[in-house]
């Protein structure tokens, strides 16, 4: 056991470089949001139809799936973040805020897992 | 209380202390846009997705209430949602290596912005509807 105080414990070691963890989470991801959705955007734009043949048979090619796969996993992380972001800014209630962000987190994870899932099915699956 | 200077808040409406600017727009529309696609444009991905998978009706009735015209200002709102915060977002890139804190650039570039944002949502469903 050390002796001292809790500041003097500390002092020296400098920062422990994990407090911009969050902010650059929220940037990596911003940066795959841009890519993947900028993705789907120009697909929506390309595509001959948005009929349930052409769909599946589009979302079933292992480039699609995994840029999907991948855009889920980006914008739920990223969503997860920002919403936090704004439950830490508007829920002063220190234990209705902990209990925000815990349905926060099991909403996030629940739903990129669905989204995972109905992607890997229609990959899976095959053409329509 | 004593009368002294409070945080700029946007709820401390009661006591203006400050007035609003383009800055404060794109800051509080970047807010708004992010956590609407987070509730709405997630849920809709989802059901998308889901119908998607769950077979061709399911994706019927996905894409009968997304054809109505509620599930179309939904999309509408959705991608205009989308391209205004990537337009704040890349603004927001800009602002975090330090750049574009000058008063005109931060004006200018908070007004450009949301009106990128329009014009994008346009452009899109342009292509989309001439398709």
């Amino acid at each position: 056991m050390t002796k001292g105080t809790e500041i003097g414990r500390v002092r020296g070691y400098g920062s422990a470089h994990h407090g911009a963890h969050h902010w650059l989470l929220q940037r990596f991801t911003a940066a795959g949001n841009l890519v993947l959705v900028w993705f789907l955007v120009i697909s929506f734009a390309l595509l001959p139809g948005f009929d349930y043949a052409t769909l599946k048979d589009w979302v079933s090619r292992p480039l699609v799936a995994t840029a999907l796969a991948l855009l889920i996993v980006s914008v739920f992380w990223h969503a997860r973040i920002g919403v936090q972001v704004m439950i830490e800014d508007y829920v002063p209630n220190t234990g209705s805020r902990f209990a925000v962000t815990t349905f926060l987190n099991l909403a996030a994870v629940g739903g990129a897992m669905f989204g995972l899932v109905s992607i890997a099915r229609i990959a899976f699956t095959g053409a329509a | 209380m004593a009368d002294r200077p409070i945080g700029p808040h946007l709820f401390d409406g009661a006591r203006p202390h400050w007035r609003w600017g383009p800055h404060m727009f794109a800051s509080i529309l970047h807010r708004i846009t992010g956590n609407g696609m987070a509730f709405v444009g997630l849920g809709v991905l989802l059901w998308w997705l889901g119908s998607l998978a769950g077979g061709a009706d399911s994706f019927a009735r996905f894409s009968e209430a997304m054809g109505s015209p509620l599930g179309l200002i939904v999309l509408v709102g959705l991608s205009w949602a989308f391209f205004s915060h990537m337009s704040s977002g890349i603004r927001h890139f800009v602002l975090d290596v330090g750049a574009g804190y000058e008063l005109k650039t931060n004006k200018f570039f908070a007004i450009v912005a949301p009106l990128t944002g329009i014009a994008l949502t346009i452009a899109f469903w342009a292509i989309i509807l001439t398709k």
